[in-house]
């Protein structure tokens, strides 16, 4: 079926079919007409050789010179003509149908009866003796050859005899054929150089075609992100198409990114009730049994060492407990105070010892002026979590970048490492508690930024290719 | 294909024209020479050389004068057109009263030659005239005696007459052209002269090639060189000189070769007595 075709072939075909069919109907004309004109040439040119020598021979058959008969039968006549057509077989019958002389004497013998020389000279005796003072052409008498038949007359127009042309048709053929060869040269040539091109130009129209085809398989078997199909140039229905087809993969990215957010952050606040509903289930026992040992340690009286031994390690190991069941259960304080200048440059010098003890280069960018109404603590924590993991991050002489920047109505926090960078798997999990991404630490830092952003109703992205990780929240500013 | 007979020096001054330079006086009269098929008078090289050299010798102008046929020239001659003629020995036994036997050709040793019956070489039977009754011949002029004499008296002697015993024939103005009619099978037999044909044969070997002679006559006088009777005495006794010496020098020697003659003698009258006693017994005297 034409249908299962693929364009990539069929419109090359057809372009190439299309041009073979042109040079082939204009080869086709060529030839007919190359073949009228020789026929129409022969024929022309007999003619006038006919009555040439009808002329020439007449006084001879008039005083019966036989030789000189001969002579002007045989003289070589027009040798390109002669070229081109071929020598006829001439043969002078007289008015009473015996063959008076003939260039071909073995074939055609002086004073014999044209009639008795062969069949096909029979049926032209019988044609040549009617009296006609026009000449005959015969095409059909034999397929091999085209005879002519001119009449010699006397001056007063008696029929003194009549001079017959046969010329053979081979070369009329090898015309013909050789006519057919050249035609068929050119036309070689012609589609030699056309047929490559047209199959160029088809697989060129074809090109946007199949490559938009391929695009649109792509998007049933991958993510749109990770479909590309460059848009023909121009306004034709294939560039439009493409265009079409590139805004409608625009709108599949654009929804496929935000389902992955929302499924994020859902999948985040899950993690976060689940979290916080346990933290709280743990720590309300947690607060009683930790009063109790404090209560015990009060009251007691000369109890035996091993039992203060005892309470001491029941001590630590709850307050652990306490401190990272806390770090869970993060609740943003909002009755904290407003954020100023003051509370950033804090961070600044908390962070020192550690980015001089790994020599690292830090950018810091302070642009807070006036106090911001924003939870200082929680900002300042914000901060310092992000500033803590971009210099765990970075190498020695890494470089860290913190720049924040108040507007009209939010701050933005941005931190920047030049660090080795996150694989995609620890950018899809990098906000959860005790994610693997850590090289030290429980892994809640990133966990608790998170939930102190969201409280904050701010948004937290985070940025990664290798030498350049960026965190950014940005937090809005109440009215 | 047959040749069409040379006519181009039919004008005494276009052979002029091809000749060296003249070496004579402007008062140097020239002498005009007419030529018949007697010999291959179609080689227009040939022709040239011979013309220069006889201007050479003769210290004027020659010109070669060439006709259709035999009677044209024989005609020239009478009418004191012409100051010498190669004409054939019928037409000089005829008007030998006016016109004077200058030198005969020798072939073969002797100022003599014959004519020859001459058929298709497909023809492996016919060994006389006689055996061509009823089909087409071709005799070459009815002023040559090889090709219209001779076999005139074979038939006579047989009791026939050409008119009757053949179906047709025809004259082709020159020996050539009927070993070429007889080739060609436009005729079944032929007469012609034979120095021409052994002469055509060492030239022209697929022309005789496919002709077989059936019949060789007896010698009859060599077609010679005649002047017109008031040739003045000087000039006739200076051509004879110079054709009488060039088998002297290597000039001519080589000319006589391509003649295939060996040479040109003062011969008496009496070679030509077998001409006159045909001529008698047809009653053409």
């Amino acid at each position: 079926m034409l249908s299962n075709i693929s364009y990539r072939y069929k419109i090359p075909a057809s372009l190439s079919l299309v041009i073979v069919v042109t040079a082939l109907a204009v080869a086709g004309p060529l030839i007919s007409g190359a073949n009228e004109t020789t026929k129409r040439d022969l024929v022309d040119h007999a003619l006038s050789l006919g009555k040439t020598l009808a002329g020439a021979v007449q006084p001879a058959l008039l005083h019966d010179d036989m030789w000189q008969a001969y002579e002007i039968i045989t003289t070589p006549y027009d040798r390109a003509l002669q070229q081109r057509l071929g020598q006829p077989t001439i043969v002078v019958v007289d008015a009473q149908g015996a063959i008076y002389v003939a260039s071909d004497p073995k074939r055609f013998p002086a004073t014999r009866q044209l009639a008795s020389v062969g069949p096909m000279s029979a049926k032209l005796a019988e044609i040549v003796t009617r009296p006609s003072d026009a000449p005959v052409v015969l095409e059909d008498l034999d397929p091999k050859l085209s005879i002519m038949a001119v009449p010699v007359l006397a001056t007063d127009n008696t029929q003194l005899g009549t001079v017959i042309l046969e010329y053979s048709r081979d070369l009329y053929s090898q015309r013909l054929l050789e006519t057919i060869r050249k035609v068929a040269a050119s036309t070689a040539i012609t589609l030699a150089i056309l047929v490559p091109l047209g199959w160029l130009w088809g697989k060129q129209i074809a090109s946007p075609l199949l490559r938009l085809s391929s695009a649109i398989r792509q998007v049933a078997q991958a993510p749109a992100a990770t479909v590309a199909f460059k848009a023909p140039v121009g306004k034709d229905e294939i560039a439009e198409l493409g265009a079409t087809f590139n805004s409608m993969v625009d709108g599949l990215k654009e929804r496929e990114a935000l389902k992955e957010e929302v499924l994020a952050s859902e999948r985040l606040a899950a993690i976060g009730r689940l979290t916080a509903g346990i933290a709280h289930e743990i720590n309300n026992p947690l607060g009683g049994m930790l009063n109790a040992i404090s209560t015990y340690k009060r009251q007691r009286g000369d109890a035996p060492s091993f039992v203060d031994r005892t309470m001491s390690l029941l001590e630590r190991g709850l307050t652990q407990i306490r401190g990272t069941v806390a770090a869970l259960l993060v609740e943003a304080r909002l009755e904290s105070r407003a954020l100023t200048s003051h509370d950033i440059e804090d961070v600044h010098t908390l962070l020192l010892p550690n980015v001089q003890g790994k020599h690292i280069r830090l950018d810091w960018q302070n642009s807070v002026t006036e106090p911001i109404p924003l939870p200082s603590t929680e900002v300042r924590q914000i901060l310092l979590n992000l500033l803590l993991n971009a210099v765990e991050a970075v190498d020695e002489r890494g470089r860290v970048v913190s720049a924040v920047t108040p507007s009209e109505t939010e701050l933005e926090v941005r931190v920047e490492n030049d660090g080795v960078g996150l694989n995609d798997n620890q950018l899809q999990h990098l906000f959860e508690p005790f994610a693997e991404s850590r090289r030290k630490g429980k892994g809640l830092g990133l966990w608790m930024t998170y939930q102190l952003a969201t409280q904050l109703r701010g948004r937290i992205e985070a940025q990664s290719k290798p030498g350049q990780t960026v965190f950014t929240v940005k937090l809005p500013i109440a009215a | 294909m047959l040749r069409r007979s040379f006519l181009g020096c039919s004008l005494a001054s276009a052979c002029a024209v091809l000749a060296p330079r003249p070496t004579w006086g402007q008062d140097a009269r020239s002498i005009s020479i007419g030529t018949t098929p007697v010999f291959l008078d179609d080689d227009v090289a040939f022709l040239r050389d011979w013309q220069g050299y006889l201007q050479r010798e003769l210290r004027r102008p020659v010109a070669f004068v060439q006709r259709r046929s035999y009677r044209e020239v024989s005609e020239l001659l009478l009418a004191e057109k012409l100051d010498a003629a190669w004409i054939c020995g019928f037409p000089y036994v005829r008007y030998r009263e006016r016109m004077r036997l200058l030198a005969v050709p020798t072939w073969e040793g002797e100022p003599l030659y014959r004519s020859y019956v001459i058929v298709p070489s497909s023809d492996q039977t016919t060994q006389s005239i006689g055996d061509l009754g009823g089909k087409i011949y071709a005799f070459s002029d009815p002023d040559s005696n090889s090709g219209w004499l001779v076999p005139n008296s074979l038939l006579f002697r047989l009791g026939k007459d050409a008119a009757s015993f053949f179906l047709k024939s025809f004259f082709t103005w020159g020996h050539r052209r009927v070993v070429d009619a007889v080739a060609v099978g436009l005729a079944q037999g032929g007469s012609v002269d034979g120095y021409v044909w052994e002469t055509l044969k060492i030239h022209h070997p697929e022309v005789t090639g496919q002709t077989r002679v059936a019949h060789r006559s007896a010698k009859y006088g060599f077609p010679p060189f005649v002047t017109r009777s008031q040739l003045p005495a000087n000039d006739f006794r200076q051509l004879q000189e110079v054709l009488v010496g060039m088998r002297t020098n290597q000039a001519g020697q080589e000319l006589l070769r391509k003649l295939n003659l060996d040479g040109f003698q003062v011969a008496p009258e009496s070679v030509f007595n077998g001409i006159a006693e045909n001529m008698r017994m047809l009653h053409l005297s």
